[in-house]
């Protein structure tokens, strides 16, 4: 350690509580942000998860046109072999086909539209959590045909229980009349009314053959084990799908462009608060270092005298400045690690959010994400703006002259 | 009272621009620190104002009546019919602005190319209008004229999903109380766009007796919509309607048809206080030290003014009214910022490249900013209070310091 440095060191402990003070803002605002951004990019991460785990899954296969038209016509033909085809091909995480149509579901007293969905019954609990939420009754079994799963909420409007019979009337995929009659075999219940209002599934054969469909269906649905396999996943079904021009590789960003634009509009308020609170800590470091350069005016000036260079005294504060920063920063980032490392463990949870994780799909607790970038990013932007705020008080240092200096009060 | 409280006041004032560097700076802080408080619970207010409107506009009104069993079993066999005697009355008074009587079923409408789910509102558009539940914008044909017009209404998105448009004529089929499916033709008059995509896909409007008349139920209505223009003050009003309800009828507030609304609300005024109290928690660090600081360059003078027989409270006095001064020279400042700055915003922040995220929380692409006294009086509280409390270490500190030693330090 040379002389310099231990000079600054000892500089910052002539006034002991107006260095901590400083730092314990810094510390305080590090802990903040630290706890702050965790949370933020685990709620993310499991709202991105879950709404994607929920139906949509990771990547989908779709006739062109589809995704916004959602047209009979804009079918996938021979549709499970394709899914198979991404079976093997992948080697990892789920594929399975789908078919989407409208009808207009009929009870023995009630007459409801539905969005009737058909599916593979033995690959769909694979790429959903629906069919884990069956409360009444059972899943679809790959031997069923003439079955239905329904949601809590439409099998009360309808007024069916289990082992009642529900009439579709729709039109086919040719345009021509459509009608069918399945028993509900399972009751699915989400606690999430949007939901329980809407599913209503039945096996993918027995709807090829109601909606003249043929072979053909409306999406081949790919749940992968996380976000960073999706690239590499996309990639496979291009290639997949490179024969068919008809085809298209959708990611979850494309099916779902609300869940980036819910967390970058998130993010962004969540940005203003970050840099309102480390401006106020840099106003912090920068009245601290202000005083401790004009009250010490006598004493540099002696030091200009003795032959010191004005740049020297400039690099003295910033060496302070290093230090002191430098010090909320070890601190902040320590305590802010143990806290978000406990919370990360234990989990979190506030009044309300229950109800409002329903609403958004997450669960009534909240993880906070603990990694090198949650752990850095906010002590690394409190670090450099504690360091520009020295910038003013540096820069006085270099107009100073001796013999002034040392004549002031 | 030895010294008056002139001389105090005085005295602070002074002391506070002994060292104007510092001030200003600290000034500054505090200053920045109101404004972003105040500026952020603008925003969020916008925010959580913008989501009540289009959920209430969407429900729509404050209070809603239905028949007991409707909201199990949205069918049209739990409709009631119009309001009379008691209710009538209640309808017709203060704080009751508007109150419109509506046939809300789940219906399918197809086109020649394709069908959808949807609910099909049969409305009288005088009371919709006072009401204020018209669709935002037409941007094709017209509204419906009166409840006996032959048209109907669709939004944009679901023209769309159905390839349908102006003048093209679509089938509506919904059920009859004798559970069978009523069906009948009707021609597109009206496309409109609302804020929210998922509207234009839900709703579809017709004249209420033209529904009646289809469905065969008479003069009855499913749903009575009732406003007072003030979301907040519900709780007051609402129990009356109820009484005069009566018992075969449901009448319920917003916040518990849309639940989660109500809770969103009490969760963003909670959440307004919180970031308050962190930005000053920040800001007290600052403000502790200057005070701190102040005290230690003056502690002879202190120990000088202690010895000439100033009572210890006198000194807490006169350090607490420095840091009044400067907390509210701070506050004006602030709230002098947020109001230039909040003013010009009014007219709406485009926030459009994230639309499609702001609809999945029930907001349009447009920001409105709102300035409420409210918040300006909650963080100027926060900030007086919490200052105070902050300031008092450094003041109680000084009060206690031994006259002698005092006057011998350097």
């Amino acid at each position: 350690m040379n002389l310099t440095w231990r000079l600054a060191w000892r500089n910052l402990w002539r006034h002991s509580r107006r260095t901590w003070l400083t730092v314990g803002a810094m510390v305080f605002c590090n802990v903040l942000l630290i706890f702050l951004i965790s949370l933020q990019l685990g709620s993310y991460q499991m709202m991105i998860d879950n709404s994607l785990a929920a139906y949509t899954g990771h990547v989908q296969i779709q006739h062109r046109g589809y995704l916004e038209q959602q047209r009979m016509r804009q079918s996938i033909p021979e549709i499970s072999a394709l899914a198979d085809e991404l079976r093997t091909t992948l080697g990892q995480g789920d594929v399975a086909a789908r078919g989407m149509a409208f009808a207009l579901a009929s009870s023995r007293e009630r007459s409801f539209g539905v969005l009737l969905s058909g599916v593979q019954a033995s690959y769909e609990p694979g790429v959903s959590t629906f069919p884990g939420l069956i409360r009444q009754g059972r899943y679809l079994n790959p031997g069923d045909s003439e079955h239905i799963v329904v949601g809590a909420v439409l099998a009360q409007n309808l007024k069916v229980g289990l082992g009642d019979e529900i009439t579709f009337i729709g039109s086919g995929r040719d345009g021509s009349f459509a009608a069918g009659v399945a028993v509900v075999v399972g009751i699915l219940e989400s606690g999430m009314e949007e939901i329980d209002r809407s599913v209503a599934q039945v096996p993918l054969a027995w709807f090829q053959q109601m909606f003249s469909m043929g072979e053909g269906g409306h999406a081949v649905v790919v749940r992968l084990p996380g976000l960073e396999q999706v690239p590499a996943a996309l990639a496979t079904a291009w290639t997949l799908v490179e024969k068919s021009p008809d085809l298209v590789v959708h990611d979850w960003d494309a099916m779902q462009p609300g869940l980036r634009q819910a967390i970058a509009s998130d993010m962004a308020s969540g940005w203003f608060m970050y840099a309102v609170l480390i401006i106020l800590v840099a106003f912090s470091v920068l009245n601290t270092q202000l005083m401790s350069v004009l009250e010490r005016t006598r004493e540099f000036g002696v030091m200009l005298a003795l032959g010191m260079r004005p740049v020297q005294l400039a690099r003295l504060i910033g060496m302070e400045t290093l230090l002191m920063s430098g010090l909320g920063m070890a601190l902040g980032v320590a305590l802010g690690s143990v806290l978000t490392w406990y919370l990360s463990v234990a989990g979190f949870a506030y009044p309300g959010m229950e109800e409002l994780g329903a609403k958004f799909n997450m669960p009534g607790r909240m993880y906070p994400e603990v990694s090198l970038l949650s752990l850095l990013w906010g002590p690394a932007v409190v670090f450099l703006g504690g360091l520009l705020a020295a910038v003013y008080p540096a820069l006085r240092l270099l107009r100073l002259v001796p013999v002034a200096a040392m004549r002031a009060a | 009272m030895a010294v008056p409280l002139r001389v105090i006041g005085t005295l602070a004032w002074r002391n506070l621009w002994r060292n104007h560097r510092r001030t200003l700076i600290m000034l500054l802080a505090i200053a920045i620190g109101v404004w972003a408080m105040i500026f952020m619970s603008a925003l969020m207010r916008g925010m959580t104002d913008e989501m009540i409107d289009n959920g209430l506009h969407n429900l729509p009104g404050e209070v809603q009546i239905h028949a007991l069993r409707y909201r199990a079993d949205p069918s049209v066999v739990n409709s009631m019919a119009l309001p009379s005697g008691a209710l009538a009355k209640a309808l017709q008074q203060a704080p009751v602005q508007a109150w419109s009587a509506r046939v809300r079923v789940p219906a399918v409408i197809a086109s020649e190319r394709d069908s959808r789910g949807v609910t099909l509102l049969g409305v009288d558009p005088a009371t919709e209008a006072l009401l204020g539940a018209w669709p935002e914008e037409i941007v094709q044909g017209r509204f419906l004229q009166d409840e006996h017009d032959r048209g109907l209404v669709i939004g944009m998105k679901l023209a769309q999903k159905l390839q349908t448009g102006l003048g093209k004529r679509v089938v509506l089929m919904s059920q009859d109380p004798g559970n069978d499916v009523a069906d009948w033709g009707m021609r597109v008059v009206g496309i409109y766009r609302a804020r929210l995509e998922s509207t234009e896909e839900q709703f579809v409007y017709a004249g209420r007796s033209l529904v009646q008349q289809k469905l065969g139920i008479g003069a009855q209505v499913s749903e009575i919509a009732v406003t007072a223009r003030d979301y907040r003050g519900v709780p007051l009003w609402y129990p009356q309607l109820a009484s005069a309800a009566g018992e075969t009828l449901e009448v319920m507030p917003w916040t518990e048809l849309d639940s989660f609304l109500a809770t969103y609300l009490s969760v963003q005024d909670g959440f307004s206080l919180i970031f308050m109290v962190v930005v000053f928690l920040v800001l007290s660090f600052g403000l502790v030290n200057t005070l701190a600081m102040a005290v230690f360059e003056r502690v002879r003078e202190i120990g000088l003014m202690q010895a000439l027989g100033m009572p210890p409270t006198m000194i807490i006095g006169q350090l607490l009214l420095e840091s009044l001064y400067l907390l509210l020279l701070g506050l004006a400042l602030g709230n002098l910022l947020a109001l230039l700055s909040i003013k010009p915003l009014e007219s709406g922040i485009d926030i459009s490249s994230v639309a499609q995220g702001m609809e999945m929380m029930g907001m349009g692409s447009i920001l409105y900013p709102v300035l409420s006294v409210q918040d300006m009086l909650m963080s100027t509280a926060v900030v007086i209070v919490l200052g105070l409390l902050a300031s008092l270490l450094p003041a109680w500190r000084a009060a206690r310091l031994d006259p002698v030693r005092a006057l011998n330090t350097i």
